[in-house]
């Protein structure tokens, strides 16, 4: 046998468990699931054949534009203040003029090893309108403090400030970053009479680029699917300003039993973070690989 | 001269005070945490709020151990655990062996096809998933939740691959002039070579586990089956839930991760890093 005839049998049969479980748990889901999205269906009696009406139905759904706003919101102005604290927290641990930073770091860090429902707990409980850790602080301080989880207006941001407090992946990805830009670098804008400010901004930023898009990326699709905090600390409430796409999702599927629906929106979020999905390739170290 | 120096000096305090200040926010939920499992119940509830228990109540960490099916549950976490730890490092390292150690026509474009299932989320493929572990019988057991870790993870598959590619090639050459074939190359040669890697796949594996709440609350409409994620969850839904002993089972399921983080830092940093930097 060539050797090369050889190398396609031995290559096909060291991944042949992963072919297989493409085929059976990620390929023949998106597929099926796009059936099921032409269909009505309740998970017990069998699939009937309805066409694009559960499309046309979720773009008359009120709860379905409410949950993509809810979304929008997170993605908008939580990944931005997600990307500007991290970032501006790992800037200034790089700061060469520090000694020790490791403590720092590990600080700023352990917040993302706090398993998700221990995380949702813990806030609840920060959070709180009266007991709270946080209200009590900002009393101090004589400004009265909002009844976040339970506001109209202050249920999102809560999530954000949790999600910015878990956020330590990305202050170790950026660290990582700002420890590849050569030192020779901010050295020359010192000799020429720059400032920290123009370090940061002609030295740092645009270097740093590649690397803030992959975090601000990967933290939309985080965002985009992060189900169990408001599963487990609101339910979507108050009054639906916490139900968001991948929580709205869940209960079509498995709280209301429209398999069909609630498929309709899986395979709208699967084209957003296949797009995604494709920047990122294009964009960062993954694309250069293959 | 002096000014920059002076200057220097008043930048330096200021971007010390900035950290000490922001490092007090971020440590300041997790003794929260601590004192609340330590406290009574009136004194978790009182306004203004109470700092330091009057008295430690340990007795909160005896009722979580007791009251509470914990030792049952952990023992499902820690099983579904183990069996994925073995699926995902068996099955991951044989599959990215084939991505990286192999020359083959038409393995990079399959390849592109692993990277792109890697951020796909859960709730695309979760219904037919459903359905389909339904027909096999398997929901109400763990099955749905441990046979996917033998068919590799494409991130995992990454990971390792990029790992084997950094192998020189002459090791493999050399064993293959001694007979070795794929097979053993890959477990004989490659495998012990790649214990870093490995590391860093069965803390990621754990970690995903110890965490995953979606999985169990689809998958696992058991009680006796439940893991601690969602068994912590349903005490939490319950009418009255006793938050000291949730506040106590807070600690004893963050510890772990935290041990396990400051003994093996270094794969936890790869693991995250990994990816997002250009070599």
């Amino acid at each position: 046998m060539k050797q090369s005839k050889r190398d396609i049998i031995n290559g096909l049969l060291f991944i042949s468990p992963w072919i297989i479980g493409f085929l059976l748990f990620t390929l023949y889901p998106i597929l099926s699931s796009f059936y099921y999205s032409l269909t009505d269906y309740n998970a017990i009696s069998t699939p009937n054949f309805i066409g694009l009406q559960n499309y046309v139905q979720l773009f008359k759904d009120d709860l379905f534009y409410t949950s993509l706003y809810n979304t929008l919101y997170m993605i908008v102005i939580g990944v931005t203040l997600i990307i500007l604290t991290t970032l501006i927290i790992a800037i200034a641990l790089n700061d060469k003029r520090l000694k020790n930073v490791s403590f720092f770091r590990v600080i700023f860090f352990i917040p993302t090893l706090v398993p998700t429902v221990i995380l949702s707990i813990l806030w609840i409980w920060l959070l709180q309108p009266d007991s709270g850790l946080v209200n009590t602080v900002l009393n101090f301080f004589h400004i009265p403090g909002p009844g976040w989880f339970a506001s109209l207006t202050w249920s999102k941001p809560s999530f954000i400030l949790m999600f910015i407090w878990a956020g330590g992946n990305y202050i170790i990805i950026f660290l990582a970053g700002l420890q590849d830009i050569p030192e020779t670098l901010y050295e020359a804008v010192e000799i020429d009479g720059g400032t920290i400010w123009h370090k940061i901004w002609y030295i740092t930023i645009p270097l740093l680029k590649p690397v803030i898009l992959f975090n601000v990326i990967t933290a939309v699709l985080n965002i985009f699917q992060s189900f169990a905090e408001s599963f487990i600390i609101t339910q979507g409430g108050p009054n639906n300003t916490t139900n968001f796409y991948a929580l709205y999702l869940y209960q079509n599927a498995f709280l209301y039993h429209h398999m069909g629906y609630a498929s309709a929106m899986a395979w709208i979020m699967l084209i957003i973070t296949l797009g995604l999905t494709l920047l990122l390739l294009k964009t960062s170290n993954w694309g250069k690989v293959a | 001269m002096e000014w920059i120096k002076k200057n220097d000096v008043i930048g330096k305090s200021i971007l010390y005070l900035i950290l000490i200040i922001l490092s007090a926010a971020y440590i300041v939920p997790f003794l929260w945490l601590l004192s609340g499992s330590l406290k009574t119940t009136q004194e978790l509830f009182a306004t203004p709020p109470v700092f330091i228990p009057k008295k430690l109540q340990w007795n909160n960490y005896v009722l979580a151990l007791t009251d509470f099916p914990f030792l049952l549950y952990l023992k499902n976490t820690l099983y579904i655990i183990i069996v994925n730890i073995l699926g995902s490092v068996i099955s991951s390292s044989l599959v990215a062996y084939g991505f990286s150690r192999i020359e083959w026509k038409g393995r990079d474009a399959i390849f592109l096809i692993v990277l792109m299932t890697m951020m796909l989320p859960f709730q695309v493929i979760m219904i037919p998933q459903f359905l389909l572990f339904q027909k096999f019988g398997w929901i109400g057991t763990f099955l749905p939740l441990m046979v996917p870790a033998f068919f590799g993870n494409a991130f995992y598959i990454f990971l390792l691959r990029q790992f084997f590619m950094g192998i020189p090639f002459e090791i493999s050459q050399s064993a293959k002039i001694d007979g070795a074939n794929e097979f053993q190359t890959f477990w004989h040669i490659i495998m012990p070579m790649a214990k870093p890697a490995l590391t860093t796949v069965v803390i990621f594996t754990f970690l995903f586990r110890w965490n995953d709440f979606i999985g169990p609350l689809i998958f696992l409409n058991d009680n006796n089956l439940y893991t601690l994620s969602i068994g912590v969850q349903q005490i939490m839904s319950a009418n009255d839930p006793r938050w000291t002993i949730l506040m106590a089972l807070g600690v004893v399921m963050t510890l772990p991760v935290l041990i396990l983080f400051f003994l093996l830092q270094k794969y936890f940093i790869q693991g995250i890093t990994f990816g997002a930097l250009k070599e």
